[in-house]
């Protein structure tokens, strides 16, 4: 841990006169820098954290009780918002994760595999670019949040002609996709990935040498690995702090041991470490994009199982089996067996899990979302005290959460 | 070493109160016969084989079995890359057991959720509070007991909350239902007690 | 409202002199500088957040001055799942707007719930606070929440001012629901 900053204290009679009481502070649930309703109620010493308690559950919407109360395709949509930022890759995650519940895994199509791993990618440099936006904005440099939004909004417009959302996709089915990519998309996305580069290098430009920016965010909230590790960290926040895992090198899923990229590592785990990670992350992002377009194969996206994938409309008018797997599909949903598993997927914020209980049937019998950002922000009570009241924004910012995912 | 060799060691350091590991989808799961001893486990499984992770700690209710409640623990070793579930079972008459928070700080909050959303408690925890719903919610709404609508309650100045009106959904199906009719949301009493 | 008086200018007959009804020029200066409070609280946040960005621009409508402190703003957006944890911070941080002042619910949940009938989720803001403009969506486009913009600026345009300022001041009327929560007579049933 860094030294204590302490408040320059003459001598021992002045400074307890200074001291007085410790003044606690609430911050939050609504409040710009919290990024969402997260609320922090910080005691101080001066300026000087001593004591810090996050307090989340501002946007506990019951996602874990709906689940119980629908089938596994119908929660597909609540996916969306758990971390609204990355909509594609929540929704990739929880398919898989019923997929492995059903032993799909190994039977699935490769385009399909491939079409998801580029959705991944995507929605991790969305996540990662608006995270830094706002990471910027919140320490002062408003700049980079108009640059970020720009290249989001491509984003965007690819999501759009790619699902007909904005965001809230809901791309993924329960063995495969909902369609497959429209005529053009490859070029169009190839060509964003073309341009966020270049974007990505202004950002580096407005940023990286920053003298304020680097002022401000360099030795500031340093998270040893071992901390990293006891509290459960995942994703970039652990790997600025030195840690190498990742989900996608350690236990390739997808196609992801088909495509080369690195994995950045930071050095010391301040919020400037966390900041450079995210940038090269984006950057090799865009690289499994590019690859993934180049290695696309021809074929089916969805897996040859008319007892999990809806059958073609015309089929469905013409024949009796069809017609029945439709029906069943539709009021009964996807014949579950009993078991449980757990599937974790690298998703921009760590690793969201998606733990299924299953006693047979349609619907979960309970299912549990391990949220990265509800696990990052545990760690903000030890993080936080010693470091200035201004600096809690930087932090905040740095460990880029989402409430939506963190409260459920 | 892979996931089922540190699972036999920890059998074999734990002999009367590990399982022998069941596999499923490439998943190994151990039960715990005896939850007092989680936090020699934990300390075990930390220490010596390395599940320096502590990825998830979940909770089921069995609702209408005994024992009521089961602990869902995912460990990860990111030496061996590994991934191992023990799970544990808690009686409803009892509804507590040891936290590992000491061992590792994210149980935390993780164990805090699940006394906020099924009130098991951990003896040892240092700050057992509600972590999602407000302080003072008189109900535990993960509970299978617990309608998915919610219940009336009232603490002045905090919050406050009201049945939803599910007028039977269109979209809410009856978990765990036999057949289709069953499942059917119409066929039940719209905002009825579950 | 018989006095619904827009601003309108005609340059035959007016030069540099305009001639209007107070109220007409009032509320153009009003309807023409919404401050937004942004109370963003989820999903819908984001599209709040993009609809201030680069591309959609709110500041085309006068209302880009995103104010964090409810003291400046004159309409309070609510992008997002209101939940009943997070209610009460609502209603408090809407009791602490200046008047005049004005709510759009943005998107299904802040409308009704939309998609979360669950235990945790408030069935609508318009059960603490009353609302002026709903915009549907899951979450609403950027255009769809301009149009609502624009809608309470049509609204704002017709409201009446002078003839208010002359009657005594009232007490705000409040939504059935926030009342009936200060009634003491509201037990805790036993869980
Ligand atoms: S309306 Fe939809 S997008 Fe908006 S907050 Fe609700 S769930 Fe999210």
């Amino acid at each position: 841990m860094k030294t204590v900053r302490q408040v320059v204290q003459p001598d021992p009679a002045a400074a307890a006169e200074l001291q007085g009481d410790r003044l606690v502070l609430n911050m939050g649930p609504s409040h710009p820098s919290t990024h969402g309703v997260l609320r922090l109620i910080v005691e101080l010493d001066g300026e000087v954290i001593t004591k810090a308690q996050p307090d989340v559950g501002y946007l506990h919407r019951g996602d874990e009780k709906i689940a119980e109360n629908m089938t596994y395709t119908q929660f597909i949509p609540y996916t969306d918002r758990l971390d609204y930022l990355a909509p594609l890759a929540n929704n990739v995650a929880y398919v898989l994760a019923v997929e492995k519940l059903l032993g799909l895994t190994d039977r699935m199509p490769l385009r399909g595999q491939y079409i998801r791993v580029i959705c991944c990618e995507l929605a991790r440099i969305s996540a990662h670019l608006l995270g830094l936006g706002a990471f910027a904005m919140d320490v002062g440099a408003m700049t980079v949040f108009l640059y970020a939004s720009t290249q989001r909004e491509k984003i965007y417009n690819l999501c759009e002609s790619l699902t007909g959302a904005r965001f809230t996709t809901s791309y993924t089915r329960i063995g495969g996709l909902a369609r497959d990519l429209p005529e053009g998309w490859g070029e169009q996305c190839r060509q964003f990935a073309a341009e966020v580069i270049v974007a990505i290098n202004e950002i580096e430009q407005l940023l990286t040498r920053n003298r304020i920016w680097v002022e401000r965010t360099r030795d500031i909230g340093v998270i040893r690995p071992d901390a990293a590790i006891s509290y459960g960290l995942t994703g970039p926040n652990l790997r600025a702090s030195g840690v190498d895992h990742d989900l996608r090198k350690a236990h390739p899923y997808l196609v992801y041991d088909r495509v080369q990229f690195d994995v950045p590592l930071g050095s010391v785990g301040d919020c400037y470490d966390r900041y450079l990670v995210r940038m090269e992350e984006m950057r090799q992002s865009a690289r499994i994009i590019n690859q993934c377009l180049d290695q696309l194969p021809d074929g089916p996206v969805n897996v040859e199982d008319g007892k999990v994938v809806l059958p073609p409309k015309a089929r469905v008018m013409t024949r009796m089996e069809e017609l029945i797997h439709q029906f069943m599909l539709v009021t009964q949903g996807v014949n579950v067996p009993p078991g449980e598993v757990y599937f974790g997927a690298e998703n921009p914020k760590g690793e969201l899990g998606f733990y299924i209980h299953s006693r047979g049937g349609g619907t979960p019998y309970r299912l549990k979302i391990r949220a990265p950002s509800f696990v990052n922000l545990s760690i903000l009570p030890e993080l936080l005290p010693g470091h200035m009241m201004s600096d809690v924004v930087a932090i905040l910012g740095s460990l880029d959460f989402v409430m939506g995912e963190c409260d459920r | 070493m892979n996931a089922r060799d540190l699972a036999r060691q920890l059998r074999i350091h734990f002999l009367h109160s590990v399982t022998e590991p069941a596999e499923f989808r490439g998943e190994l799961t151990v039960r715990l016969t005896e939850p007092s001893q989680l936090p020699e486990v934990a300390g075990f499984l930390r220490d010596e084989l390395k599940f320096d992770l502590l990825l998830d700690v979940t909770s089921l209710d069995n609702y209408g079995e005994d024992p009521r409640w089961t602990l869902v623990y995912e460990f990860y070793s990111l030496a061996h890359r590994a991934h191992l579930r023990l799970k544990t079972d808690v009686s409803e008459e009892v509804s507590e057991l040891p936290t590992i928070c000491r061992v590792w700080r994210t149980a935390e909050w993780h164990e805090r959720e699940i006394y906020d959303m099924m009130g098991i408690r951990f003896t040892g925890h240092p700050d057992l509070r509600r972590i999602l719903m407000w302080e003072g919610y008189p109900y535990f709404p993960l509970r299978k007991d617990f309608p998915l609508e919610g219940r009336p309650s009232a603490m002045p100045e905090v919050a406050f909350s009201e049945r939803a009106p599910l007028e039977g959904g269109p979209f809410v199906t009856a978990p765990g239902a036999k057949d289709a009719i069953r499942r059917e949301p119409r066929v039940r009493r719209p905002g009825g007690e579950g | 409202m018989k006095q619904a008086a827009e601003i309108q200018y005609d340059s035959r007959l007016e030069g540099d002199l305009v001639v209007t009804r107070l109220d007409a020029a009032i509320n153009w200066f009003r309807k023409n500088s919404l401050w937004p409070m942004p109370m963003g609280l989820a999903c819908c946040a984001i599209e709040l957040m993009a609809t201030g960005a680069s591309r959609f621009d709110i500041s085309r409508f006068g209302a880009e001055v995103m104010r964090f402190s409810p003291r400046q703003s004159d309409v309070m957006i609510v992008a997002g799942t209101v939940t009943y944890k997070m209610a009460l911070v609502v209603k408090r941080i809407y009791d602490q707007m200046a008047d005049p002042k004005w709510v759009i619910a943005m998107g299904a949940c802040a409308s009704t719930g939309g998609m979360y009938r669950s235990y945790a989720v408030l069935q609508g803001v318009d059960r603490v606070i009353p609302v002026d403009v709903y915009v549907a969506g899951c979450p609403p486009r950027p255009e769809a929440l301009l149009d609502g913009l624009i809608k309470l600026q049509a609204k704002v345009a017709r409201e009446p001012v002078a003839s208010v300022w002359k009657q005594p001041p009232q007490e705000p009327v409040r939504p059935a629901a926030a009342l009936a929560l200060d009634a003491p007579t509201q037990a805790v049933p036993k869980p």
